[in-house]
């Protein structure tokens, strides 16, 4: 069913644009179309570029949004898991929770207070 | 003889149709809406396109190009693997999720006090390893503090006894139990890094188990504004367990899903899941046409998004563990066509 959905009028997930539309919904509770104009004009890319795979491939990696690994298609040396969220939040100008307590974690003198 | 279609009852069971009577099917569908909800009637270009979409003989329908939505998938990762983290992972890179959902068994606010700590840690780890937007949800279901299992007295016990004031008093019990495990899960969650807290079918034990729900979500979004939260509601119509019990001066017993949104809305939420159930004994075309007709209003006023619960038995996809894809697809399309949703 879930597959079935992501097929029939999904977004596409990382493979397009679809967490960065998402992540302005859940945050800002901007409504799609909004959401949609929002994340293009920071990617500088059209509406329909955001559910275009071939599009936001090579966006993503300009951006540093993170890639999902395809078989023979690795990205080591690009950012990844927490590391793209950093660079979500800042290309998105949205506070990113997981990112801001990676911060707090990983400053020493906060850690200690 | 007329030609005769491939469709789908609301339980999955295959039927055959001719267009005429789909077509009748749709019109029926909006009606019971109407007769039930007094919503306006879905317009003739709508019904029109609903009857192309269950007419045709394709396996599969899908939105044009450029009018796909967001799909947030409550309770992601079927539970099979025995590993929730990963599950999330694989959600998010093999089912094209937009957000994803972590979740206990036991989808329960009350259940997962009991484990939050491992939950929490769950979240914590499965945010290091993922790139999308990652909730998390359970059920707020205050029928699990009343006796035998909580401490609240048992309204359902009481009800029929016409024991009414103590009934009512032992959900107000329960409620403020409820708001306590509810907001626990939600600050410890948010400390391990959650991007948004799921209140998934509020409401489900009626009018009482809503307004936690609601109180809930207020205090979330004055302590915490950046953090999502989304309420997905249990059913088309709210149940008056209680009766008289209000949020900001509007009664919840009896609400539809327009007066679900305006409630939900003005206690903070950013995503409303409007829900409407589906009868197993009518046909795709009947339920998908009442659960447009009933939702309507609510896509044509939100100002928050709107994402349709469309899981198996409710948005006109059929109460089967293995919607059909011909069925799920058709519900998807013609939901998200329609509703002008935000998401699913």
């Amino acid at each position: 069913m879930a597959s079935t959905h992501a097929l029939a009028s999904g977004m596409g997930g990382m493979r397009t644009a679809g967490d960065l539309v998402a992540r302005m919904q859940i945050t800002r509770g901007m409504r799609l179309p909004q959401a949609k104009h929002y994340v293009a004009e920071r990617l500088g890319c059209s509406v329909l570029d955001l559910s275009d795979t071939i599009a936001m491939h090579d966006l993503r990696r300009d951006f540093g949004l993170g890639r999902i690994q395809v078989q023979d298609l690795t990205y080591p040396d690009q950012p990844g898991a927490i590391e793209a969220k950093f660079h979500i939040a800042e290309t998105l100008d949205v506070p990113v929770n997981s990112v801001e307590c990676f911060k707090r974690h990983t400053t020493l003198a906060r850690v200690r207070s | 003889m007329a030609h005769r279609i491939p469709t789908r009852l609301g339980d999955g069971s295959l039927a055959e149709m001719t267009p005429a009577e789909i077509e009748a099917d749709l019109e029926a569908g909006v009606e019971a809406a109407i007769r039930r909800a007094k919503v306006d009637p879905l317009a003739s270009d709508e019904l029109a396109h609903l009857l192309d979409i269950f007419t045709s003989p394709a396996r599969f329908s899908a939105v044009d190009y450029g009018d796909e939505v967001v799909l947030s998938f409550d309770g992601a990762g079927n539970g099979d693997t025995g590993l929730p983290v990963t599950e999330q992972v694989l959600y998010q890179n093999h089912h094209g999720a937009d957000s994803i959902e972590l979740w206990h068994h036991d989808y329960s606010y009350k259940a997962v006090r009991t484990v939050l700590s491992f939950q929490a840690q769950m979240m914590k780890d499965a945010q290091m390893q993922t790139v999308i937007p990652l909730n998390y949800g359970a059920m707020p279901d205050l029928g699990r503090y009343s006796k035998p299992d909580g401490s609240a007295e048992n309204w359902s016990q009481l009800l029929p006894l016409g024991k009414i004031e103590e009934a009512r008093r032992a959900q107000e019990d329960a409620i403020g139990l409820l708001e306590h495990d509810m907001l626990i899960v939600a600050e410890t969650m948010i400390a391990a890094g959650a991007d948004g807290l799921d209140f998934d079918t509020a409401g489900a034990a009626g009018d009482a188990d809503l307004l936690a729900t609601l109180r809930v979500v207020r205090q979330i979004r004055d302590r915490w504004p950046d953090i999502g939260v989304e309420v997905g509601q249990a059913g088309e119509l709210v149940l008056g367990m209680h009766g008289q019990l209000e949020y900001e001066g509007r009664r919840l017993a009896g609400m539809w899903p327009l007066e679900q949104l305006r409630a939900v809305t003005a206690a903070g939420a950013t995503i409303f899941g409007p829900a409407v159930n589906v009868n197993t004994t009518k046909s795709l075309a009947w339920n998908t046409a009442r659960a447009c007709a009933l939702v309507k209003p609510v896509t044509a006023e939100a100002t928050i998004p709107v994402h349709m619960n469309a899981g198996m038995g409710v948005g006109g996809v059929p109460m089967s563990p293995y919607p059909p894809v011909d069925a799920t697809s058709r519900a998807s399309r013609a939901l998200v066509d329609i509703l002008k949703l935000d998401g699913l």
